[in-house]
């Protein structure tokens, strides 16, 4: 570090940080989905990533059907953009929770091998339909472009706008598990699925929508994704790994948990990539969680329970 | 009588779940051969003392003395080769082995790894199975898949799996839960039979049941003693009937 | 004797079964293969290791590892970095700037060998390091998790995090490691060329032999008290605890055993192939030997290595023929292993094959046939004659 002076280790520190953002967007978007599903259901769902692929796909879809027909549209499509990912990747996780998971409940390990499965599919029907290639659609003229707030450092646009995305969705997602009733319905039926059928909570409905939220999440976290790098077949089966450990790293259940976690991550890998190679920041980043997660299994935050 | 007379003598037990104590203070003296049971409502602890006791539950304070030996420190599967045996509440055998196999699998040799591997089951072990099992009505049922039994036969299988284990103390969380009357008195047979040369904690709900096994009964309200003594006091003991009897 | 036949083999269905597989493997495949397709048939039965460790682990222990490749990729490394050493002689690599190291070191300006590397100019170092170090490995990952009581899905993926790590520090510490590339270019062991035909056919049979052996040893675990004990814990741990057993240490146990045989399988594999790389060692190897082990039954010891025969031919064929298709064919095998042959190709024997060997016995499938084929006549005569 010694080549660097004050002012540029405090520029580094700052643009990487920012670079760091849009990695902590992307990942605590994905890892509130996911978080939904493991922790509320149990449900260890591999093909996430593959939901958010279907997110960023959606985007593109959007961004070339618009080059193409509507020209004056190309500015506005984005938001919309969001919304279609959402409910896209919604449907198709409500798809998958009917065909597949509502069967598997009480056998996690055989989940995780199925949901693996469906991950394969998806990332072969990505391939089919829109090549191997990786694709990434127009922007809008309004996420270009960066703000520089000194002559050192400079933020880009899109960043910031993922970063009010994730707040926003964040909390959304707050409100509507710990301040709304169907929340509360949803955490009845975790903590015990028997007594809230008896009491005339629909378990199965309240699993079936869980389950698409958490995937419609994830397809949000495509679009905001879309702003940051391109999509290709495999983008997501990239991500699924960091999730889960931002989710397992977090604590299960803890919503906070998994933000404070996603952070730390995120932010661990970007600055650490600055001063040595990525791989060797990736490595040094899980490792740490890795051997953290063994002394400490029930993540940052968790609940104690009499069992 | 000393602490050192006692088969277990539990000292100002407590545990608290983020605040809220499930045990407090709690002081239980077990006499050797003694057949104890602890009643009390829904709540009181006494899942937890049991929890406590065989080590599923660390304590917050207090002292758990079995046969002069501390407890509280020692992990589940020492505690169990101390010789304290703990049934679940809900029978919780292998339903993927047969009976046989469920006793065999509970024999006290070949404990560790290697001893496991090298496990014979030799005359002596069959013998032993067979023995028990008989003990439990279960000796015709030995080849079956312990699944297929019915409820009152797998709380048995389970004592059984206890029994060969030979316990000082065995504790037998609801023994008779989901049995049938005939079952029930059975098992009260089996129970009288079984205390000879050990302790046996008790925790049932069924009165009549606890009535025809009990030399002493402990009564537990919020994580503590509300009463203790024969059946008959107990049962006259206002305070007792107010909280746990009286409707 | 009776120890032999009961414990090892498995009483008389075993024994079938393994005399069927021995035959297989033996006698058919080297006499109907040509080589080519006899090492690649070598080189699936190395994944057998995997697919059968996964039996003790997965099947009985009931245990998921989605890092087995780790343990793979741990022998199989080792392996190839002796053979690398001695394929990079001071004469064979005089032009390079340092003669005497391994090709790639020299390429990324290493100038010595680094001291990781030095012990694996030894072959009985090489061989003990093959058992050592995923032991060791094994231990501290098991002994750190299993202690803690962590289990299930969790358990999953952090092996699953360990495979990623791995897999990123071998590709990213190109000098040490030789990177995406893996290990290649070996050539002899003690002066034997392992490429030959000869050799070809040697390493085949030791290889089959080995995985006999370790199927021989781990019948021999899973039908003693401790296969039983698995079995127990993986329905009802505490129970198992409550009746005196330190239930982590078993855990531990049947972990480092699967990461030993898996390794003996990696090393086995440098060995037939001539190569090691990370593509063996990180998430998808990992998950496919979990597919393997499913496909063939993950509580057959014998089953897992038809499985893991099968999947593999699968793969080899279409990604020959039709690559699209086999991705979306894998997918569908591991969805459908899942929802409707949890017990995979053995449950189906053991569920089918009676009625079936009944009926070749009976010659029943023949009458059976022959009176489907005499109805099928009888009720077409009638309608051509109206």
């Amino acid at each position: 570090m010694g080549d660097y002076t004050t002012q540029e280790l405090l520029s580094i520190f700052a643009m990487q940080g920012f670079a760091g953002f849009s990695l902590f967007s992307v990942l605590l978007l994905m890892a509130l989905g996911l978080a939904i599903i493991f922790g509320q259901m149990g449900v260890i769902n591999m093909a996430h990533g593959e939901f958010m692929a279907v997110g960023a796909y959606t985007t593109y879809l959007m961004s070339a059907v618009s080059e193409k027909y509507f020209p004056g549209f190309i500015q506005y499509y984005f938001v919309f953009a969001i919304v279609f990912s959402f409910l896209i990747a919604g449907l198709l996780g409500y798809l998958a929770e009917f065909a597949l998971i509502r069967h598997l409940y009480k056998r996690p390990l055989d989940t995780l091998l199925a949901t693996w499965g469906l991950s394969l599919i998806m990332q072969q029907t990505f391939r089919s339909v829109f090549g191997a290639r990786e694709v990434s659609p127009t922007l809008p003229d309004w996420l270009l472009g960066s703000y520089q707030p000194t002559d050192t450092i400079d933020i880009p646009l899109n960043g910031l706008f993922v970063l009010a995305l994730t707040a926003i969705v964040t909390l959304g997602v707050f409100i509507l598990m710990y301040r709304s009733s169907w929340g509360l319905r949803v955490r009845a039926t975790t903590q015990n699925r028997v007594m809230s059928g008896a009491v005339g909570i629909n378990t199965k409905k309240i699993d079936r929508l869980t389950f698409a939220l958490g995937c419609g999440i994830a397809g949000i976290a495509g679009a905001a994704f879309t702003t940051i790098a391109s999509t290709g077949p495999t983008t997501g089966s990239l991500y699924i790994v960091d999730t889960f450990m931002v989710v397992v790293f977090g604590g299960a259940g803890s919503l906070f948990g998994t933000i404070a976690s996603a952070f730390s991550i995120a932010q661990a890998q970007s600055i650490l990539e600055f001063f040595i190679s990525g791989s060797m920041a990736k490595v040094m980043t899980l490792l740490t969680i890795v051997i953290f997660l063994m002394m400490r299994p029930e993540g940052l935050f968790s609940i104690k329970v009499r069992k | 009588m000393s602490i050192s007379d006692y088969a277990l003598a539990i000292e100002d037990l407590t545990v608290s779940f983020d605040g809220f104590k499930a045990v407090d203070g709690l002081n239980l003296y077990i006499e050797k051969d003694e057949l104890r049971v602890i009643i009390g409502p829904n709540g009181a602890g006494k899942t937890t003392v049991l929890d406590l006791i065989c080590g599923k539950t660390k304590s917050t304070d207090g002292s758990i003395m079995f046969m002069n030996k501390e407890m509280t420190k020692l992990a589940e599967h020492e505690i169990v080769h101390a010789g304290v045996g703990r049934k679940f509440q809900t029978p919780s055998i292998y339903e993927n082995l047969t009976v046989y196999e469920n006793l065999e699998v509970s024999y006290p040799k070949g404990r560790s790894v290697f001893g496991s591997i090298g496990f014979k089951c030799t005359q002596e072990v069959d013998a032993r199975i067979k023995e028990i099992a008989k003990e439990v009505f279960l000796e015709e049922f030995l080849d079956m898949e312990s699944a297929l039994l019915s409820h009152g036969q797998k709380q048995w299988l389970e004592i059984a799996m206890l029994l060969i284990q030979d316990p000082q103390l065995l504790m037998l969380d609801e023994p008779v839960a989901g049995m049938s009357v005939k079952e029930r008195e059975q098992t009260a047979e089996l129970l009288k039979g079984i205390c000879k040369g050990r302790s046996v904690l008790v925790i049932e709900h069924d009165m009549d049941f606890v009535a025809s096994i009990a030399d002493k009964v402990t009564v537990l309200h919020q994580g503590k003693i509300l009463a203790e003594g024969d059946m008959k006091t107990v049962q006259n003991n206002p305070k007792v009937i107010e909280v746990y009897l009286g409707h | 004797m009776n120890f032999i036949y009961d414990r090892l083999l498995g009483g008389k269905n075993g024994m079938i079964g393994i005399a069927i597989l021995a035959a297989l493997i033996f006698i058919v495949l080297p006499i109907g293969l040509d080589l080519f397709r006899l090492n690649m048939v070598g080189k699936y039965l190395t994944y057998a290791f995997a697919a059968v460790s996964l039996v003790l682990l997965w099947g009985y222990g009931g245990i998921l590892s989605l890092g087995q490749g780790i343990f793979f990729g741990l022998g199989g490394y080792s392996m190839a970095m002796f053979l690398k050493l001695e394929a990079s002689s001071p004469e064979n690599t005089a032009i390079q700037s340092t003669p005497g190291i391994p090709d790639f070191m020299d390429w990324n300006q290493l100038t010595e060998l680094p001291w990781f590397w030095q012990p694996f100019d030894n072959f009985g170092i090489t061989l003990i390091a093959v058992i050592l170090v995923p032991t060791v490995f094994a231990f501290i990952i098991g002994y750190s998790m299993f202690k803690r009581r962590v289990g299930g899905v969790y358990f999953a993926i952090i092996t699953q995090i360990i495979a990623v790590i791995l897999t990123v520090l071998i590709v990213g510490q190109q000098g040490y490691t030789g990177g995406i590339n893996g290990i290649t270019d070996l050539r002899t062991l003690h002066g034997w060329d392992i490429r030959t035909d000869s050799a070809k056919y040697i390493l085949y049979f030791i290889n089959a032999i080995l995985l006999f052996a370790v199927i021989f040893l781990s019948r021999y675990i899973l039908t003693s008290k401790f296969g039983r004990l698995l079995l127990a814990m993986k329905d009802k741990e505490d129970r198992v605890r409550f009746s005196g057993y330190d239930v982590s240490n078993f855990k531990i146990f049947v972990f480092v055993l699967s990461a030993v045989i898996s390794s003996i399988g990696g090393a086995m594999f440098t060995l037939q192939v001539g190569f090691m790389s990370p593509s063996f060692v990180g998430i998808v190897p990992s998950i496919e030997m979990v597919i393997f082990a499913a496909v063939g039954g993950r509580m057959s010891l014998i089953g897992v290595v038809y499985g893991t025969l099968l999947v593999n031919y699968g793969k080899t064929v279409f990604s020959e023929t039709l690559p699209e298709v086999w991705l979306f064919l894998m997918g569908g095998l591991f969805i459908a292993v899942v929802m409707f042959f949890p017990n995979g190709l053995a449950g189906l024997w053991e569920k089918h094959g009676n009625k079936l060997t009944a009926c070749i016995k009976n010659r029943q499938c023949v009458i059976a046939v022959k009176a489907f084929i005499e109805n099928k006549r009888a009720k077409k005569a009638p309608a051509t004659s109206e």
